[in-house]
C-alpha cells in the first residue's frame, strides 16, 4: 500500500513531466504558434494539427491495448469514463472553450508550461481559468472528474 | 489559404506530439487515469479529494518541464511576454483563461480531454467537443486578424 501511495504521484509528476516537454517542444506553449494553426484563412501553419496527430496515434494503440488489461500498474482498474450523451453543456462548453483558446492562444495544459518559463501572459491566463472553473463548479455543484 | 512554409516544424511537431501521447499512455497504464489537463487542474480547488495528490503532481510535472530542459539547451528559451495574444494585451489572456476555464468545466474536457484522450477512444462526445472548439477558435482568430 505505502509502495502505491508513493507510486500514484510519482507516477502522474513523470507523465506531466512529459507532457509538459512535449508541448514545449512541440512549439504549442508559444500563443503565436498556436494562432497560426487556428488562422486558416490567413499564413497557415498546420504544426498543431501534425502535434494532434501523431499524440492521437500513440493513444489510439495504447487504449485499445489497454482494453485488454484488466488493471493499471497500481493495481487500480482504468477509470474509462462512463457513456454520456452529447447535452447541451458539452455544445455550449465547447464553444465557450474555443473562444478562450482563440482570443489568448494558449490551452490549459500549455498555459502550465508557459507558467513554468515565468511570463506573465501564462500566470494571468491560469488565474483567470482557476476563477472560471471555480465559477462553474459553484453553479453546478459537480466534481471535477 | 496559404501554407506557412517558413514556420512549418513538422519534426518537433511530430516529436512532442508523441511526448504528449506518451505521457498519456504512462499515465493511464501506470495508474488507470486519463490525461485530462482541465479535469486535473480542476482537482486542485478540491484538495480534500483522494485525487488531489497526484493531480498536484501531475500538474506540477507541467510546471517544470521547461527548467527541465532549460540546462541541456535543447530548445531556444522563448520570450512570451510579447508573443501572443490578439490584441497583444494582458487582457486577452485575463479573457481567454477566463473563457476556457468556464468552457473546459462545462464541456468536461479540453484540448487534451476531448482532442487527445477523447478522440483516442473514438468518443461521440469528444468529436463534436472537438470540432466546435476548433471552429470556434478558428472563427475568433478569423474575425481578428482579417475582419477588425
Amino acid at each position: 500500500m505505502i509502495a502505491v501511495r508513493v507510486a500514484r504521484p510519482v507516477i502522474a509528476l513523470l507523465s506531466g513531466l512529459l507532457f509538459g516537454i512535449g508541448l514545449f517542444v512541440s512549439g504549442m506553449s508559444n500563443p503565436a504558434k498556436v494562432q497560426a494553426f487556428l488562422d486558416v484563412f490567413g499564413a497557415w501553419d498546420p504544426s498543431l494539427g501534425l502535434v494532434m496527430a501523431a499524440a492521437l496515434g500513440v493513444v489510439v494503440v495504447e487504449f485499445h491495448g489497454a482494453r485488454a488489461i484488466d488493471r493499471s500498474f497500481v493495481g487500480e482498474p482504468f477509470h474509462w469514463p462512463e457513456p454520456q450523451p452529447v447535452d447541451f453543456p458539452l455544445l455550449v462548453g465547447s464553444v465557450v472553450f474555443g473562444v478562450g483558446w482563440g482570443i489568448a492562444g494558449l490551452c490549459p495544459g500549455a498555459a502550465l508550461v508557459g507558467l513554468g518559463l515565468g511570463q506573465l501572459p501564462a500566470a494571468v491566463f491560469v488565474t483567470a481559468m482557476l476563477l472560471g472553473i471555480a465559477l462553474v463548479g459553484q453553479m453546478t455543484d459537480d466534481r471535477g472528474q | 489559404m496559404s501554407i506557412d512554409w517558413l514556420n512549418f516544424s513538422p519534426a518537433a511537431s511530430l516529436v512532442g506530439g508523441l511526448l504528449i501521447g506518451v505521457a498519456c499512455t504512462f499515465l493511464l497504464l501506470g495508474i488507470g487515469r486519463f490525461a485530462g489537463i482541465s479535469g486535473i487542474v480542476s482537482g486542485l480547488l478540491d484538495p480534500g479529494s483522494r485525487d488531489f495528490g497526484w493531480k498536484s503532481a501531475f500538474v506540477a510535472g507541467l510546471v517544470i518541464a521547461p527548467s527541465v530542459l532549460k540546462p541541456f539547451s535543447l530548445v531556444e528559451w522563448p520570450d512570451l511576454q510579447q508573443a501572443g495574444g490578439t490584441s497583444g494585451s494582458l487582457l486577452d489572456f485575463v479573457l481567454g483563461g477566463f473563457l476556457a476555464g468556464i468552457g473546459a468545466r462545462l464541456a468536461k474536457g479540453c484540448t487534451s480531454g476531448h482532442g487527445i484522450c477523447g478522440l483516442g477512444r473514438f468518443s461521440r462526445r469528444s468529436l463534436v467537443a472537438v470540432v466546435l472548439f476548433m471552429g470556434a477558435a478558428m472563427s475568433v482568430t478569423y474575425v481578428f486578424r482579417h475582419l477588425a
